[in-house]
């Protein structure tokens, strides 16, 4: 049992199991308790609904990774150069980061309203949305990989009379790299979540936009599986990110 | 290879004209308000391939020396000479290794050894021409170090050791006429630091660098070099310049003889703490 514990495959296996072991308990309790559908919808509710629905949710859930697809790309150029001008210049970093955690710090939800009014519903309030969420993220740890270079590793190639921007390609930029792809995992989420929110708010496409209309025609077991679908999604994506994470910067230990 | 190029005049007139002069250097600085000083008109020559070291009490501004040759810190009483010129700024033809090896991590060995090759010209110019021959001299220098078998290896695989041979090897790639070492084995075990005397050595020897080293350990500078100076407390200035005569290649043997142990307290003698 200890070997099985140390082993790789437990990684597997425990998650699986403990799924199925709550799926089960969960049929179980509804069967039991005679919880009504529009309640809690048992886990073979929720399979029917896929028969019934597969089309339509795979068609919004398209709409809804290409949404948070395109937000993060937007994200992850704006946050690399607002980043490097944060982490780089002191003048910027004074100037900019107060008016970022001031801007960090509104609720998201609350803009995709304006974002509606501005640009229609749809697409780009979406985008907007998810990118408007993760880019801080991003910036952040970018600014902060560049602020942690140590002293004696940029001395090294002063020494040799290097200029800012040599420092930069073989120090700056390197050492930022652990810091840029452990937000990416952070952001890759919040960009999900941004354009779920704005899909709820302001769209007529999208699994946001289908939770909503189920909910509202008392389809609960259709919610149901929205939600687990934005779950998986939501765990490749992440996954995705960790991924790509441990083979560009191996070298971190 | 450089020499011929800055010193048409002939070998034997080169030789003697020191590569490194300290002419009256002071620093001063303000801390708390209070003006401090913390080396006092120092002046000193050091000639090419010598093998110098500076010991001195916590504090005393050997570091700080080093700093101007380097380049990295600006020298504003005094002036330090490199071949006649005062420094201003960094100078290709040093290298330098500090206590801690900052390698770069996301470089295997090799990698981290070419680095200097990649920055300083005319080796940065020439790189993607001459690469396979700039990498032959990186293998060669890690295998006299004994890293032929670590080449591929990241910092993060090394030891504390290895990583400071690495270092050595980058701080000598491009050829440097001066070396700079502070406290190199500082954070290494005891047994250690006696196997890279022999190594730094070996390397001083097949280089024909200047080499400047900066060290707490006595014996180290001992062991290495050609004089010794000895900084007092701060303000600190020179209070004492120890010449060691002591056959090379030296051996760790050597250090159990009395000649040895007579400098060793001749030198300790001289050291006070702040």
């Amino acid at each position: 049992m200890e070997k099985f514990l140390k082993s790789k495959s437990a990684n597997y296996v425990l998650p699986i199991a403990a799924t199925v072991v709550l799926l089960v308990l969960w049929e179980l309790v509804v069967r039991l308790f005679k919880i009504p559908e529009f309640v809690l919808p048992a886990p073979s509710a929720i399979l029917a609904a896929w028969s019934a629905w597969s089309g339509v949710v795979i068609q919004n859930s398209w709409v809804t990774l290409s949404n948070t697809l395109m937000g993060f790309a937007i994200a992850l150029v704006t946050g690399l150069l607002l980043g490097f001008l944060i982490g780089y210049s002191k003048v910027a970093y004074t100037t900019l980061y107060p008016l970022l955690v001031g801007f960090n710090t509104i609720p998201k939800v609350a803009l995709v309203p304006l974002l509606a009014i501005w640009f229609g519903i749809g697409t780009i309030p979406a985008v907007l949305t998810a990118f408007l969420l993760a880019f801080f993220t991003i910036a952040v740890n970018v600014a902060l990989g560049l602020a942690t270079v140590e002293l004696e590793m940029q001395d090294v190639l002063k020494a040799l009379g290097a200029t800012k921007v040599e420092i930069f390609q073989k120090v700056g930029f390197p050492h930022s790299l652990p810091y840029l792809f452990a937000s990416l995992k952070i952001a890759i989420s919040q960009a999900f979540i941004g354009s779920v929110i704005s899909e709820t708010v302001a769209s007529n496409k999208g699994l946001g936009y289908l939770i909503v209309s189920a909910s509202s025609t008392f389809d609960i077991p259709l919610a149901f599986l929205c939600l687990i679908v934005l779950a998986i999604m939501g765990m490749v994506l992440y996954g995705i990110c960790v991924a790509v994470e441990q083979r560009t910067v191996h070298w971190v230990r | 290879m450089l020499d011929s190029q800055l010193a048409p005049t002939g070998q034997a007139a080169d030789q003697r004209m020191p590569i490194l002069e300290f002419q009256e250097v002071s620093l001063e600085y303000e801390m708390h308000g209070r003006r401090m000083t913390i080396l006092d008109r120092i002046s000193f020559a050091v000639g090419r391939s010598q093998f110098v070291s500076l010991v001195g009490p916590s504090g005393c501004g050997k570091t700080t020396l080093l700093r101007m040759v380097s380049g990295l810190l600006p020298v504003e009483k005094g002036t330090v000479y490199f071949q006649g010129q005062p420094i201003r700024g960094p100078l290709k033809s040093v290298g330098i290794a500090f206590q801690n090896p900052v390698l770069l991590p996301w470089r295997n060995t090799l990698q981290n050894v070419l680095l200097p090759l990649e920055v300083v010209q005319p080796h940065k110019r020439q790189f993607q021409e001459k690469r396979d021959r700039y990498t032959k001299a990186a293998q060669d220098l890690l295998r006299t170090v004994g890293l032929a078998n670590f080449q591929k290896h990241y910092p993060w695989q090394l030891s504390g050791g290895m990583r400071q041979r690495a270092s050595l090897c980058r701080a000598l790639i491009h050829q440097p006429e001066v070396l700079l070492l502070d406290e190199p084995f500082g954070a290494l075990d005891a047994f250690t630091r006696e196997e890279m005397w022999e190594m730094l050595q070996a390397l001083w020897q097949q280089t024909k660098c200047t080499a400047m080293l900066v060290t707490h350990d006595l014996r180290e500078a001992l062991f290495l070099s050609d004089v010794i100076y000895v900084l007092s407390p701060r303000p600190s200035n020179i209070a004492l310049e120890l010449k060691v005569n002591l056959p090379r290649p030296r051996t760790l043997e050597m250090c159990f003889t009395d000649e040895f142990h007579h400098l060793f307290t001749e030198l300790r003698k001289h050291i006070h703490r702040n």
